[in-house]
């Protein structure tokens, strides 16, 4: 490889690798910029709406839990009131007002009864048969015994059944009575069995030893339970918020929630892969446009600098072959230039030859010579001087022609007459390699307002690739011109020889620059393209049919004014008029 | 003389051309086809010579070291329009001739020609000549 090749290499390779990181860098940190705040700000604030939303229904249950509570204990207190007061029999009193509180809120009062400060149920109205009961060891008597009220934890009773159980103590007649009611558990239980958030989320109510008050199936130990009580955070009496992790190993939320009326806790418990499945489905989505878009600007970042380099070194590839084009055309003008110098420096001493030989030969034909021996070899030198003397013209002529082609000025060009310029240029080339150019030229051509020298490039050119594919053969090249038939105010142009032919593969790349088929160095591969943009500049077309052992066929075709035809037209038809008037 | 010796008149010729050795070796062979050529070697000579004779064609090079032809040939028809000039040139430049065809000269032919050739042109000249401007008088 060259060096100079070498050196081109590497710079697109470098050039590659800049464009690729420089797309790596402006791509890439953006995007993870974005992603990265998306992501933060998404997760900050999701996660506070979770709180919140979990938080105001633990807390709003709470509540619910604490007017229901209230409330009863108010009926009973209100009970106790009226007791006090009553004209009734104790019978007559719990049995009506009993009934009356069935008929207000349905289940939710089971029994009440009326228990002496000994213990001893004395009064009783409900289902069971509870008269005379002793609750003297029970531990809700010994603590309601002591307080003007009492609400129980939960327990199983002498029914083997949980319940619990709002006692008021009532000072009648110098005798303390405790008026007690059960509350029907189930009733109590439906308020927080009703939470239900995700598939793990659950809700229930433990008392301050850590037992459960609520039958909801939690599927959790004792011990657990206990341990998700904060004791500290009840005395601020507010919602707690925290993630914790139980003996599994398993991340939950815990909300916790101190009711006001007693000494029970509310807990929400949800696993954080539940709590927070949707937050983490974003998440992944994020993650996976992000890797997504990663994988396209890699993929990117790696493809389009090579197409863009290959573009480069296309377009750089071009631009030389441009370069040395017009250094190229440079250099004929200038070797035109020459060439019209030399021509005339060099004409006048061969005229000078040629007259002073036709001089001596009018000189001869004075002498009386008959007798000389030499005199047919004097005659035969001095007609070689002169023969010789016209090939130096033809020569002269033939660089100023030459000359003459740098010239691109437009003018009324009658085409048979430039192709005939070009026959003649190109002849002896063709008899070299024996090649006859046969031209068919149709009379009444009309000028056409082209550049000569342009229309003569293409002729040149096209002949002399006909010579070129028959070199080794030899054949016949037949030009033709004539109007077009086919192509309304144009004329063609055909250029045929039954040369080897063109394969058709090539012959759809024939006109592309830089294609050639010529050996290194041989052929530029322009010749045809550039042919082509003069043909289109001209608002002609040019194309090309071949035929592999036959032949290959050229057609130019060049519009030309449509006064012409018109007049020819308007001429025949005032002619058919004529006749037939 | 040579050929049709007794039809031909002698036509008088200006040969204007800075080579010296081409004017006179030119003059020399017409002297022997009835043609009697005055040798100029450069414009402004030619331009002095005119306007003392008068001559019934005149054959001009293009390309001399003084004036070109073209300046030669502007001033030779301004003196005499009616003058045939014939442009003799080695440059080949068939623009110049154009336009020296343009300016009023008869015809053009490029070094080397044959001599036949341009004797015949000289003859056609002199016969198209319209026939009151034949001989010698100068209009100025």
């Amino acid at each position: 490889m060259e060096p100079s090749s070498m050196e081109r290499k590497l710079f697109y390779q470098v050039l590659t690798r800049k464009i690729t990181v420089l797309i790596v860098v402006i791509s890439f940190l953006p995007l993870m910029v974005t992603t990265g705040t998306l992501f933060y700000r998404f997760n900050l604030t999701y996660s506070e709406k979770i709180q919140a939303h979990i938080s105001e229904l633990v807390q709003r249950h709470s509540q619910d839990i604490d007017t229901f509570l209230l409330e009863k204990l108010g009926n009973i207190r209100c009970l106790a009131h009226q007791l006090e007061t009553t004209q009734q029999t104790t019978k007559v009193f719990l049995q009506n007002h009993l009934e009356l509180l069935k008929k207000e809120y349905r289940d939710v009062f089971t029994d009440l009864g009326l228990v002496n400060k000994n213990g001893i149920q004395f009064a009783y109205e409900g289902p069971f048969k509870l008269e005379n009961a002793n609750y003297i060891d029970a531990q809700w008597f010994k603590k309601a015994i002591n307080r003007p009220f009492y609400i129980s934890d939960v327990f199983a009773g002498l029914r083997g059944h949980p319940h619990f159980i709002i006692a008021v103590k009532i000072q009648s007649k110098g005798f303390d009575y405790i008026l007690r009611s059960t509350i029907n558990f189930t009733a109590f239980n439906s308020l927080v069995e009703n939470i239900h958030i995700g598939k793990t989320g659950i809700a229930f109510i433990i008392n301050s030893e850590g037992e459960l008050q609520t039958q909801t199936n939690v599927g959790l130990k004792q011990s657990i339970i206990a341990s998700m009580v904060d004791r500290n955070c009840y005395k601020n009496n507010e919602t707690v918020f925290a993630k914790k992790k139980d003996a599994l190993g398993n991340k939950y939320l815990c909300v916790t929630s101190m009711l006001k009326n007693i000494d029970w806790v509310m807990v929400f418990r949800q696993d954080l892969n539940d709590a927070f499945r949707d937050l983490w489905k974003i998440q992944l989505l994020t993650l996976v446009i992000f890797l997504l878009g990663c994988i396209v600007i890699l993929f990117v970042s790696f493809t389009l600098p090579r197409s863009i380099v290959k573009l480069i070194s296309q377009a750089d590839t071009k631009s030389e072959a441009m370069n040395k084009q017009v250094v190229e055309s440079g250099k004929l003008a200038t070797i035109g230039e020459l060439a019209a110098g030399i021509a005339h420096e060099i004409n006048n001493p061969v005229a000078i030859m040629v007259e002073e030989a036709g001089w001596i030969e009018d000189l001869l034909e004075e002498e009386d010579l008959k007798q000389c021996e030499n005199l047919d070899e004097f005659t035969r030198a001095l007609k070689q001087i002169n023969t010789q003397g016209k090939r130096c013209k033809e020569i002269t002529h033939k660089l100023l022609s030459f000359a003459r082609k740098t010239d691109s000025t437009v003018k009324d060009v009658q085409i048979n007459d430039a192709i005939k310029e070009m026959v003649t240029l190109t002849g002896h080339m063709a008899r070299y390699n024996n090649v006859i150019i046969e031209t068919n030229f149709s009379e009444g051509i009309p000028y056409i307002q082209i550049s000569s020298t342009e229309l003569q490039q293409v002729i040149l050119n096209l002949i002399n690739n006909a010579i070129d594919a028959m070199e080794k053969t030899g054949g016949t090249i037949i030009i033709k011109t004539k109007i077009s038939t086919i192509e309304k105010n144009h004329l063609v142009v055909s250029i045929e020889d039954n040369g080897p032919g063109i394969p058709k593969d090539n012959l759809d790349r024939i006109f592309d620059p830089f294609f050639t088929t010529k050996a290194v160095g041989k052929g530029t591969g322009l010749g045809l393209s550039i042919c082509y943009g003069i043909i289109q500049k001209m608002g002609g077309k040019l194309d090309v049919h071949s035929q592999v052992g036959i032949g290959t066929k050229f057609r130019i075709w060049i519009p030309f004014q449509k006064d012409y035809i018109e007049n020819k037209e308007n001429e025949s038809e005032s002619k058919n008029k004529g006749e037939l008037t | 003389m040579i050929r049709n010796g007794e039809e031909e008149k002698i036509i008088n010729i200006l040969l204007v051309d800075d080579e010296k050795g081409y004017v006179n070796v030119l003059s020399n062979r017409m002297s022997k086809r009835s043609i009697h050529a005055t040798k100029a070697y450069n414009g402004t000579e030619a331009i002095q010579i005119l306007r003392k004779n008068n001559f019934d064609v005149v054959v001009l090079d293009l390309k001399m070291e003084d004036m070109g032809g073209i300046e030669v040939l502007k001033i030779m028809k301004k003196m005499v329009p009616e003058l045939p000039v014939i442009i003799l040139t080695g440059h080949g430049s068939q623009e110049a001739a154009r336009e020296g065809i343009s300016l009023g000269a008869f015809d053009y032919l490029t070094k080397p020609c044959e001599l036949v050739e341009l004797i015949d042109k000289i003859r056609q000249a002199h016969k198209n000549q319209p026939v009151e401007s034949k001989g010698f008088h100068i209009k100025w």
